[in-house]
């Protein structure tokens, strides 16, 4: 495993990657408000312990596929922030050239195989590299996270049974976020408990209460040393809650800001800085200065997007292809 | 030369490829025993079921896994036998593979080949028998070829397993036991490089696919029984197209049919004439024509199928009314 619960280090660096997708999330939020990111954003904000949690047991060569609510997975796994950001405000510095935008962004060099804008899609393309995985016979492991409205995705079921049947190095996370889109999990989904979907394909699957940042990292952490040991899938199931709507600017008509409210109590980062305090990790004014810390990186992030220029519209038809064939055409 | 048929020519082709580069892999439904028209015969006894993978009857699964093995350093050939079978995968071949090259920015490319059979073959049913290359096409990011010919299959199949971009792969079922001459060694017929099939003044056929076929007979008609010589394009490549071709023998005949078997509304046949139209519109001696399937899901009734699908008997006529516009 590659996170050690008793190194200090390891433990503050996974309080950044919490705080820098919060911030980060928080910061896109005003910036929406103020009319700088074009198309639409969805945050990840009140989820970040399980990007962080998975994401803190993989190394840089292993893969993650992501979806629409994609910048905390690609945040945790390690993507330029200054690239990132560039990204989100269409600019020809993003790591997708401008090309992709909130819902598509991706660093192939840090094994993210995208943020994608379909439900699920993501699934299908993590058994592919789980294949590939085999096929090289490197020990790499391939997690694919998705949701509670993606599980009921026809993806999700193919990719399951075929890692399954094939035993690939594939984890699936499902982030049980309580709503598909706009409309709740009961309203959908025929069983309460998501484990059971995995069982039905002969998946070991288990639940972790996905805002404690300990028991996200202790769960995927086994199953991701299961699945790089060649024991194939797992699925991991982690509750819990979207504090912000569907995308930024969401009326929320479809449920009660006393639910919000109730479930804001259990938000991930104070409950991951009782457990530093506990644990004697950190000296008094640490939560405080990181926060600045990481504020000041966001920052410089948003002053590298806005500066950057946008991409040259002659550019427009580039990167369709591998070759110049537009030319045929 | 030796002669043997489409379907083999595609074994070698792949086999070949398989050999020059471990990342080339097969994928599919039924390829283990050889496929519905031989077209993986041996393949499985020569490398072995992880290069040779029979997967489930999971359409999303076998094209979206396909994505993701091609972006993590393999080379996949995934086949979903019946071109509608792609239907159950249009989410990873139209909003995967096709975009992921140019949504993240040139990070990746996506080389995979998505072998498919199309086209009407004795009452195989509305589902079993349709054409898709026409909205294939005109997706941007997605390279599509359609070979005649045994000769072709083999040389533009190599070509799009080593092609760093998804190909769409359509082998058409009337053809696929058809033999003809096929060189032994390896050879790569470039995508988007159109073929002379028939060298004609009087009228141009242009084509791709079994309509290739039906237009070199009709072609033989044309001349035997009308004194007219028509020349047959077989464009080999959709995406790329090479219109250089086309547009250099409408030039020289002033007089062009378009055929294809998949339907003639919104198919690919409007987008040659259009743009025959829009280069050569003072040269042409009369309104460009197609030949294609009546808007119909494919019948079953023997009768019913021949009503619907063209015929070599079609494409004489539309010559014919073609040349009758002769404004001498």
């Amino acid at each position: 495993m590659t996170f050690d619960v008793e190194n200090r280090n390891d433990n503050l660096e996974a309080y950044r990657k919490l705080l820098l997708i919060r911030c980060f999330e928080e910061t896109l939020e005003a910036l929406f408000a103020e009319g700088k990111i074009p198309g639409f954003v969805h945050t990840y904000i009140g989820e970040e312990a399980i990007a962080v949690g998975v994401c803190s047991n993989l190394r840089t060569d292993d893969y993650i596929t992501s979806t629409h609510r994609g910048h905390g997975h690609a945040i945790a796994k390690g993507i330029d922030l200054n690239g990132l950001m560039a990204e989100v405000f269409g600019k020809a510095t993003g790591i997708c050239k401008g090309r992709g935008g909130s819902m598509h962004v991706a660093d192939f060099s840090k094994g993210i195989l995208g943020a994608n804008g379909i439900v699920a899609a993501g699934t299908v393309i993590a058994a592919g590299a789980g294949l590939s995985i085999r096929r090289r016979q490197t020990d790499q492991v391939v997690t694919c996270f998705f949701g509670d409205g993606g599980i009921n995705k026809g993806t999700v079921h193919e990719a399951m049974n075929f890692c399954s049947v094939k035993k690939l190095p594939v984890v699936f996370v499902c982030e049980n976020n309580q709503y598909a889109q706009f409309t709740s999990r009961e309203r959908t989904t025929s069983v309460s408990d998501l484990s059971a979907r995995g069982v039905a394909h002969g998946i070991p699957a288990v639940t972790v209460d996905g805002n404690n940042l300990i028991e996200v990292i202790g769960e995927t952490g086994n199953a991701i040393d299961k699945a790089r040991a060649g024991l194939g899938p797992t699925l991991v199931v982690a509750e819990t809650y979207r504090f912000g709507g569907h995308y930024v600017g969401d009326p929320q008509a479809y449920r009660s800001p006393e639910e919000v409210g109730d479930r804001r109590l259990k938000d991930p980062i104070p409950m991951y800085e009782a457990y530093l305090e506990s644990q004697g990790l950190v000296d008094s004014g640490y939560f405080e200065k990181e926060k600045e810390a990481v504020q000041e990186l966001v920052a410089a992030a948003v002053s590298y997007a806005e500066t950057s220029e946008y991409p040259n519209p002659e550019s427009a038809t580039d990167y369709v292809f591998a070759d110049s064939m537009q030319d045929h055409q | 030369m030796r002669s043997i048929s489409f379907g083999q020519a595609t074994v070698e082709a792949t086999a070949s490829a398989m050999r020059g580069d471990e990342a080339v892999i097969v994928t599919g439904e039924d390829i283990g025993w050889g496929g519905n028209f031989g077209q993986f015969k041996g393949l499985l006894e020569e490398f072995g079921p992880e290069r040779v993978v029979d997967m489930p009857i999971s359409e999303a699964l076998i094209l979206g896994s396909a994505v993701g093995a091609a972006v993590t350093g393999l080379r996949p050939v995934a086949s979903l036998s019946f071109v509608e079978f792609t239907m159950g995968a249009m989410d990873e071949i139209i909003n995967q593979a096709a975009k992921f090259r140019y949504m993240f920015g040139g990070q990746v490319s996506v080389p995979m080949v998505i072998r498919a059979s199309d086209g009407v073959l004795r009452s195989s049913g509305a589902q079993h028998s349709e054409s898709f290359e026409a909205f294939f096409s005109h997706m941007p990011g997605l390279k599509v070829v359609a070979p005649s010919n045994p000769a072709d299959a083999k040389g533009l199949l190599r070509s799009a397993i080593d092609d760093d971009d998804p190909v769409i792969y359509l082998e058409n079922k009337k053809i696929t036991f058809r033999r003809g001459p096929v060189a032994e060694e390896d050879y790569w017929t470039p995508l988007g490089k159109a073929s002379v099939a028939r060298t004609g003044g009087d009228i141009s056929l242009i084509t791709y696919s079994v309509m290739t076929q039906h237009a070199l007979e009709a072609a033989k008609i044309l001349s035997e029984e009308h004194e007219i010589d028509a020349e047959v394009i077989d464009l080999r490549s959709l995406v790329p197209l090479d219109m250089a071709t086309v547009l250099d023998s409408v030039a020289k005949t002033r007089r062009v049919v378009v055929c294809h078997e998949a339907w003639t509304f919104g198919g690919f046949g409007a987008e040659i004439s259009s743009q025959i139209n829009e280069c050569l519109f003072g040269e042409l001696d009369a309104p460009v024509l197609r030949v294609g399937a009546k808007s119909s899901p494919i019948p079953f009734s023997p009768p019913l199928e021949r009503a619907v699908v063209p015929e070599v008997s079609e494409v004489v006529q539309a010559a014919l009314k073609t040349l009758s516009r002769h404004p001498g």
